[in-house]
């Protein structure tokens, strides 16, 4: 039975953890922090906030036996009509990063129909082995299939790792992978690294909207899973001359999840690039007074390249579709440029973005809470400023 | 007939605040609300009972004082609520809450649709949803914004509904039974009548253990749960930007000259 405890000597009863704690668990008593088990949910919040290490929480597990068998890291490499997504090419540079360190090699795994014109292009990006499963079975991403595909190489191959882009497709599937396989899966990671002692990958990953990081392990299940935010790591670049092996695989017709039928795919969003894809996002707000203001957003986006992303006010209100929308009820995003125009910057939109690199405000209340997150901000009337940005912008980009 | 709903109890996000001394998240006289997404899960099941004379059934994992998510739950038209709640629970993983839940699921039996919401505002994840359905071994459909059609009629019976993606949505049909996650799009919750907050206050709402649900102890909890976090820790605080103020043409010159070299 696992558990938690105070050490009695080391508590100097500062009272840091009863802060720490979510679910009211901890009080002090004479001094000394006591927490009540029937509150306490393990989340172990409180062990990082001691300053003393005065709380231990202990388990009882023991390693799988046959975990050192497991070798090579894969990725994912999810695709869309014949397109490899670039989250793809991010997770092929981390990958030769942690496989340098782990001495073994990067594995890039297919699936799909009629994909195989994509198979070089894993390898010139990182991967020394391709697994690559072809069939009509695969033409579209149905969970089922795809998990029975990739459950199987992993129980023939067995790698350590494997990474996915943290997508509406990727964190459906491996969630799915890892309960059959039964291993540990980390969400939506945002840094990676090795544990060089133990050789294993040490994950971290922002919580609560970004407002706290937690590091987490799985030392004891193999392989290692995570799925990894968009944009936050660099993608590889491509070697012509680098060269792999191809390890093809059949999907046998008989084990195909007909419980589910894809019927058709509808492309609906108003800018060319997707919220998830993009480098640079620009996204409007109550601000913006009525729906047929977006069109000065839309203006400014298509100058900078850029996606358009929207707050839930404008979204609610009518104005633009809620794929755009970015928040908590919305999407999460981290481009390495995030605009913020006539977005006063409620909490519930700050956790949705505010994980991007640079951040840029427009509005006109200096109040407002999106200036306490921005990089850089103007305090002005936007349907002025936003116009002038644009032509500005224009001038210098040549677009 | 039968839908099934798993809801999370979260701290409201709206009055998480940082501690500026010890840059921690306070959390101390934070009150819990329905994870927001779960809220569309309720009004979407309550929208197919009223529609197709369903049971629902709303389930939740959690510490004791999780029991007013399920009865605010109830407040809002669900028909019944059972809370998982046993010591041996604490500390489980998004593998081993999925595994739990599937459990009661299972043992609630004879359901034709599980619905959750798209993820948890505290913990982000998204993979308690199709974690479910893995256990189950049933067929998935994540990111729900539509319910198209159902059809209880048919064998099997089936819906369809449609998936958000990056660059749209699409359009899945599903042999029920199934798990669907949804997202904001799909409804408008509704407040909770004077009749329904009566109801669910007096509702006996029944508590399972490990009991009830039989798993042997060292796959929950903590110590079944194949992640451990090993450290939680404050993101470094972002310093005070610039922020430019007066004449919209020189505000605009001094932001160009700034994020010159950011754009290409």
């Amino acid at each position: 039975m696992s558990g938690i405890k105070i050490i009695k000597d080391k508590c100097v009863g500062c009272g840091l953890c009863i802060k720490a704690c979510p679910l009211e668990a901890i009080v002090l008593v004479d001094k000394v922090a006591v927490i009540d088990l029937d509150k306490c949910n393990l989340c172990s919040g409180c062990v990082g906030s001691c300053k003393f290490n005065a709380i231990h929480i202990f388990r009882q597990s023991k390693p799988r036996d046959d975990i050192s068998n497991y070798k090579g890291i894969w990725v994912f490499a999810e695709a869309r009509d014949e397109v490899i997504s670039s989250v793809v090419f991010e997770l092929l540079g981390k990958a030769r990063k942690l496989a340098a360190e782990l001495d073994t090699y990067v594995g890039a795994v297919l699936l799909g129909c009629g994909v195989s014109g994509s198979l070089q292009e894993l390898i010139h990006r990182g991967a020394d082995k391709v697994f690559f499963i072809d069939s009509p079975a695969l033409k579209h991403y149905i969970a089922e299939n795809y998990t029975k595909s990739i459950v199987k190489l992993v129980n023939k191959y067995k790698p350590e790792i494997i990474l996915a882009g943290a997508t509406t497709t990727g964190r459906s599937l491996v969630s799915r992978i890892a309960v059959n396989l039964h291993t540990g899966l980390t969400a939506d990671c945002t840094g990676l690294d090795i544990d060089k002692e133990k050789k294993i990958l040490i994950q971290t990953r922002p919580a609560f909207g970004g407002n706290i990081m937690a590091q987490i392990i799985s030392p004891n299940f193999r392989p290692q899973m995570a799925t990894v935010r968009h944009k936050v790591m660099p993608e590889a670049e491509a070697e012509l001359s680098r060269k792999g092996e191809i390890i093809k695989e059949t999907f046998d017709e008989d084990e195909e999840d007909k419980r589910i039928k894809f019927l058709d795919f509808i492309k609906e969003t108003i800018s060319t690039v997707n919220l998830a894809e993009a480098d640079i996002i620009v996204s409007g707000g109550r601000g913006l007074g009525e729906g047929s203001n977006f069109k000065i957003i839309e203006e400014l986006a298509s100058s900078l390249g850029a996606a358009v992303g929207s707050s839930r006010a404008a979204v609610d209100s009518g104005w633009i579709p809620y794929s755009h929308q970015v928040g908590q009820t919305g999407r999460t995003v981290c481009p390495k440029m995030y605009v913020a125009c006539g977005i006063s910057g409620q909490i519930q939109h700050l956790v949705g973005m505010q994980s991007s690199k640079t951040i840029i405000a427009i509005n006109k209340d200096p109040d407002a809470p999106i200036f306490k997150v921005a990089d850089y901000g103007i305090v002005g009337d936007l349907f002025k400023i936003v116009p002038l940005l644009t032509k500005k912008l224009k001038e210098t980009l040549r677009r | 007939m039968k839908v099934i709903v798993c809801i999370k109890q979260v701290p409201d996000t709206v009055e998480v605040k940082i501690d500026p001394e010890t840059n921690t998240l306070i959390r101390e006289g934070v009150s819990s609300i329905i994870n927001p997404f779960d809220m569309y899960a309720i009004e979407e099941a309550v929208k197919l009972k009223e529609k197709f004379g369903l049971e629902t059934i709303v389930l939740t994992m959690g510490p004791p004082q999780a029991g007013s998510a399920l009865r605010e739950a109830l407040s809002l038209g669900i028909d019944k609520a059972i809370h998982l709640c046993d010591r041996a629970f604490a500390g489980s993983d998004t593998w081993v809450t999925s595994f739990i839940l599937a459990k009661a699921i299972e043992k609630i039996n004879n359901f034709d649709l599980v619905i959750c919401g798209k993820q948890a505002s505290d913990g982000d994840t998204a993979q308690v949803g199709p974690g479910i359905a893995a256990h189950l071994n049933l067929p998935q459909a994540t990111y729900v914004r539509r319910i198209d059609t159902v059809h209880f009629d048919t064998t099997p019976k089936v819906m369809v509904v449609e998936r958000l993606l990056e660059e749209g949505y699409e359009l899945l049909e599903l042999s029920l039974p199934a798990v669907i996650t949804v997202v904001k799009e799909i409804n408008e919750p509704r407040l909770p009548s004077l009749r329904g907050k009566m109801k669910a206050r007096g509702a006996d709402i029944p508590l399972w253990t490990n009991r009830d649900l039989d798993m042997e102890e060292e796959k929950i909890g903590l110590s079944g749960s194949p992640t451990q976090v090993i450290k939680i820790f404050t993101p470094p605080h972002k310093e005070g930007g610039k922020v430019f103020q007066g004449d919209p043409v020189d505000t605009v010159d001094k932001l160009m000259e700034e994020i010159k070299d950011l754009i290409h």
